[in-house]
């Protein structure tokens, strides 16, 4: 596809939406590519997911320094703040890890004000939510995966295996278990980024059609749509925060079972 | 769905490879530092804080019960002396009073000795004023005076009955 066809698509989108007169609740999906870029053949071009990838990096880190700019012994307001999500982030990896997961802390924190990050800038209006697409939830589910994986290999060798065979069940049921503990196993990436791609196109998707709705049903019937719509972001905050959360507290449990199998 | 486009996948993919892994570092090596400092030196503050404390409360005991000791120690001292005190006081007075009761005792004998030997004189005299007044009595009554040895027998007998 040329970046004309990708125009022409938007177009349709904005206007057509499939002929019923409302916008396309999809179209708020749409890649732009702000500066086109082609590095030895590979599609680089800095789009507007990637703009608010570094729109999310970027607020983290100026929240991180300004929070801790004073450093006092007694916290102001923004340094309670970072202090807060540093301890939430601690105590989640150290009880769903151990004090030995604590190596991979900075991960975790990272992987979590990130995700949050893109998720809350997701509900800022006319913004685009990063975490929308799935090929970014499974970039870094598959990471994850991958990660864990030889973690688990790098710590137990050959006997991480072991892994796949649940312990204390007849030897005739092991081929059948085996074979379950291993799609289960190889299915964790898929459900981890498709479970936070899901909610928050979902959610954007369900926002947009009754934004439609607000206009279309105009002055008399636009209210009650218009309640909804406030209600609902209020619950799309919470699932934008609970995403995020989730998204770190099975990637701490996953790393359990690499480091401690079970 | 533009989600599914395969086309916009490296840019998302090359971006968030470029973004997080910046983010990391950033983290690792800047923010989490700093955050992870503050809060270990507040927890060994207020752990030493908290020892201190504790030091000085131990401090204080021991010298409520180095205080009590010693108030204890003085007490049982000034009772040792008020006993002593008590007892040679005693013992003073008890000394007086004897020295005092005999000093008494040997008036009081010497007292009546004398009034023993006055009794006596005052007795002897008696008996002579009697005699006379008896034999002063008789020459008015029988005109003749009689023997002075018998007014004094006489004079005797009558007193002893």
């Amino acid at each position: 596809m040329t970046v004309t066809d990708a125009h022409g698509l938007e177009e349709a989108g904005q206007h057509g939406g499939g002929g019923t007169g409302l916008p396309d609740p999809m179209h708020q999906f749409e890649i732009k590519r702000l500066v086109e870029l082609d590095v030895f053949g590979v599609d680089a071009s800095f789009t507007n997911s990637g703009l608010f990838m570094v729109i999310a990096a970027v607020l983290i880190t100026l929240f991180t320094l300004i929070a801790m700019r004073r450093r006092a012994l007694v916290p102001g307001r923004l340094q309670s703040v970072a202090e807060v999500s540093y301890e939430f982030v601690a105590n989640m990896v150290r009880d769903n890890v151990g004090t030995d997961g604590m190596k991979y802390f900075p991960f975790i924190f990272t992987l979590f004000m990130f995700v949050l990050a893109l998720n809350m800038l997701g509900m800022v209006p006319y913004s685009f939510t990063v975490t929308s697409h799935i090929i970014v939830t499974f970039g870094l589910a598959a990471f994850i995966f991958i990660g864990v994986t030889l973690i688990g290999f790098w710590k137990h060798g050959i006997k991480f295996l072991k892994f796949f065979v649940p312990s204390g069940v007849p030897f005739i049921m092991l081929p059948l278990l085996v074979v379950i503990e291993v799609i289960s196993y190889l299915t964790r990436p898929i459900s981890l980024s498709v479970r936070l791609f899901a909610n928050m196109m979902a959610g954007h998707t369900m926002l947009k059609v009754f934004g439609s709705f607000v206009v279309a049903l105009g002055l008399l019937g636009g209210w009650a749509a218009l309640a909804f719509m406030v209600a609902f972001t209020g619950l799309e905050l919470l699932v934008a925060f609970l995403q995020a959360y989730v998204f770190a507290i099975l990637t701490c449990i996953y790393l359990n079972d690499a480091l401690h199998m079970h | 769905m533009p989600q599914l486009n395969p086309l916009d996948w490296a840019p998302q993919l090359i971006w968030l490879l470029l973004t997080f892994g910046i983010l990391y570092l950033l983290m690792v090596f800047v923010a989490l530092p700093r955050i992870g400092a503050v809060i270990d030196k507040r927890a060994a503050h207020i752990a030493s804080d908290l020892a201190s404390a504790d030091k000085l409360r131990r401090e204080t005991e021991e010298a409520i019960a180095a205080y009590e000791q010693a108030l204890a120690e003085a007490k049982q001292k000034a009772h040792a002396i008020i006993d002593e005190g008590r007892a040679k006081l005693k013992k003073e007075i008890a000394a007086e009073r004897a020295k005092l009761e005999k000093e008494l005792a040997a008036r009081s004998a010497e007292a009546e000795a004398r009034i023993e030997k006055a009794k006596a004189s005052a007795m002897k005299e008696v008996s002579a004023v009697a005699v006379d007044v008896a034999s002063d009595i008789v020459r008015a009554l029988i005109g003749t005076a009689p023997a002075k040895g018998d007014i004094e027998n006489a004079v005797n007998a009558a007193r002893k009955a």
